[in-house]
């Protein structure tokens, strides 16, 4: 394999990676402080991205669909937080997940009596379709590439709103003693539901950009959900920083496991069983990472607590 | 008699009863209903072991049932093709014998549930859900990649296989097969949870640390009853994959274990016949509410998250109170 053809490949791994932090930021942020296993994440995402379409479609603004995307989700999960998470927060995860499994199917049926069950499509703007030629020759497709900055810029925000802000405080107090800053004067329940809000809109956002890539349509939010469970479980369940370790981890290691393992066993099989075996192998890859990293590690690689 | 007995009694004179009116009113499909219902009661029961039991909440009990499935479906094809499953260093064929493919169906999901659960019970509580969950999606992307068994489109066998002295084309007396081994796996798991193993489950649900001090290894006693459970799981799924006479890779997907866990929840954790009343409210509303509009599953969806936020105990634990409550 060519140094330009991995070099692509490395940089699409780094664009799933960055995709997936943004769904599962969110989600290990809603487990980190609320302590809430969300099956529904993927329901907020699959918003985001029917959002945009609609958006797109009545404004053709692709800036407007993101934004739209943005609030959407956010509002959303606002909704979904007041009137049925919040309920749920001293339940224990069983409880958490048969009723986040009830929001996933009342989202996905809700959705589809809306839009139906053809997919949508939102199309990539013109000033950001067509390839850039990065140094080294490497013609890459520029949307990825901003998705690659957007994710990063999203990632840096986080960091700094959790390690600089007043808010970011008021988060890492709460993972660790919500009764402590409730007793302080923090309205907690209010910080909850802003949190809840912060992740569906980083969920949103995620489905908006990859409802350009992908075709938008109902389900579309159940892989991504699964694969950002396994994202944070790697990284450590509540840990911002692992969860961007986990992503890229993962996005690479799917990409290329896709890409290289069934020319690696081409090299000593025949084409059609290297074809085969390849690519059964390379589709069950991350979760033989996690598999593995939970054996060496069982709280994952940032994580503290179980 | 508790209200709960009095419930369960109910419950399994009707499901026995309704399918018997069926069959002297020439109702095929009712039975076929009723099949159902029994087979997915079966899988729930075996979940119901590790949840309401074990305190393992797992995820991934789609994937025993997808084993379950293929075991049936993988044999079946070949019994049907004449070519032999395996030629060296010993020859395998397939077969049509319903026995023989329980047998391999419930050792195929013990050994995989032995590998899950060695590695997933080294964790515990979320990470416990999600790794399972993974293992599931590890099976299930398997199965859609792997070419020779028909990947996506799943496998289908002509004629349904045989069991010997019955006839189980007939409806009839393929529920009557069907409904005999919910029987004896509801007794069998009623006299696990009384025994000194689930007394001693259950104690290491409740606290852990006081069972380690008397010297018992929970782990043991978690991995042993993820095991049963994956066996119990894995014959629905051999019986499901033969009621449908096809196997695909749905039957693993993770849907398939939230419905599995739904059927627990709705009917009631830890209920005996808990599985049994879930079962049969989802087919019941997946009938009724299926014909009334084509977007039932937010209807499904209200009702569970009702049933989640308000009705605690299912609806076991709703009609017979919280009295009587093993586990």
């Amino acid at each position: 394999m060519s140094f330009l053809l991995l070099a692509e490949q490395l940089l699409n791994g780094l664009q799933f990676g960055v995709m997936l932090f943004l769904t599962a930021a969110g989600l290990t942020l809603v487990f980190g402080v609320m302590g809430l296993i969300n099956l529904a994440h993927g329901s907020l995402f699959m918003i985001g991205a029917f959002a945009a379409a609609a958006v797109a479609a009545a404004s053709g603004s692709f800036l407007l669909a993101v934004m739209a995307s943005i609030a959407a989700a956010a509002a959303a999960g606002v909704l979904v937080e007041v009137l049925v998470i919040r309920r749920l927060y001293a339940r224990d995860h069983l409880d958490q997940v048969l009723a986040t499994f009830a929001l996933i199917l009342i989202f996905s049926e809700g959705t589809r009596w809306l839009f139906g069950s053809f997919p949508l499509f939102l199309d990539i703007p013109d000033y950001l379709s067509g390839p850039v030629t990065l140094p080294g020759g490497i013609d890459y497709p520029l949307y990825r590439l901003t998705i690659i900055g957007v994710g990063l810029l999203v990632a840096l925000g986080l960091f700094l709103l959790i390690a600089r802000t007043r808010l970011g405080i008021q988060i890492r107090a709460g993972e660790s003693d919500r009764e402590m800053i409730a007793a302080l004067g923090v309205n907690i329940s209010r910080l909850y539901t802003v949190v809840f809000a912060l992740g569906a809109a980083l969920a949103g956002l995620a489905g908006a950009l990859i409802g350009a890539i992908q075709s938008v349509q109902v389900g579309m939010g159940e892989p991504v959900l699964i694969l950002a469970f396994v994202v944070i479980v790697i990284g450590g369940i509540g840990s911002i920083k692992g969860a961007l370790a986990g992503s890229i981890l993962v996005g690479l290691t799917d990409t290329l496991g896709r890409a290289l393992l069934p020319g690696l066993f081409g090299l000593f099989m025949e084409p059609a069983d290297a074809t085969s075996i390849g690519s059964a192998l390379s589709s069950m890859l991350i979760y033989i990472l996690m598999a593995v990293v939970l054996i060496v590690r069982p709280t994952g690689l940032y994580g503290a607590r179980a | 008699m508790t209200r709960e007995t009095l419930f369960n009694a109910v419950l399994g004179l009707g499901l026995f009863a309704f399918p018997l009116w069926a069959w002297w009113a020439e109702e095929p499909f009712m039975i076929t209903l009723s099949t159902r219902v029994v087979i997915l009661a079966l899988a729930g029961v075996g979940l119901n072991l590790a949840l309401g039991l074990g305190g393992l909440v797992s995820l991934g009990h789609a994937a025993f049932f997808g084993i379950g499935g293929y075991a049936m479906g993988i044999l079946a094809s070949h019994a049907q093709s004449y070519t032999p499953l395996m030629e060296f260093p010993f020859v395998i064929e397939g077969t049509k014998s319903m026995p023989v493919i329980w047998l391999v169906a419930v050792v195929a999901s013990a050994l995989a549930a032995l590998v899950i659960g060695a590695l997933s019970l080294r964790t515990s509580g979320v990470y416990f859900i999600m790794i399972t969950l993974a293992f599931g999606q590890m099976l299930f992307y398997f199965a859609i990649s792997w070419p020779a068994y028909g990947g996506e489109d799943g496998l289908s066998i002509y004629v349904r296989n045989s069991f010997p002295g019955l006839n189980t084309l007939d409806p009839i007396q393929f529920f009557l097969i069907c409904y005999a081994i919910l029987g004896a796996v509801l007794l069998l798991s009623a006299r696990l949870a009384a025994s000194p193993f689930g007394l001693a489950l259950n104690a290491a649900r409740q606290t852990s640390e006081r069972v380690e001090t008397v010297g018992i290894r929970p782990y043991r006693l978690r991995l042993t009853v993820f095991v049963i459970s994956g066996m119990i799981t894995g014959l629905a799924g051999a019986l499901f994959a033969d009621l449908n006479r096809f196997v695909s890779p749905s039957m693993l997907s993770w849907q398939t274990s939230g419905e599995i866990m739904v059927f627990v929840i709705l009917g009631g954790v830890a209920r005996l016949f808990g599985p049994v009343a879930g079962a049969l409210l989802f087919i019941l509303l997946e009938h009724v509410l299926g014909g009334l509009s084509e977007y039932w599953h937010i209807y499904l969806g209200l009702l569970l998250l009702g049933v989640v936020l308000f009705a605690r105990g299912g609806v076991i634990g709703t009609l017979a109170g919280q009295g009587g409550k093993h586990g």
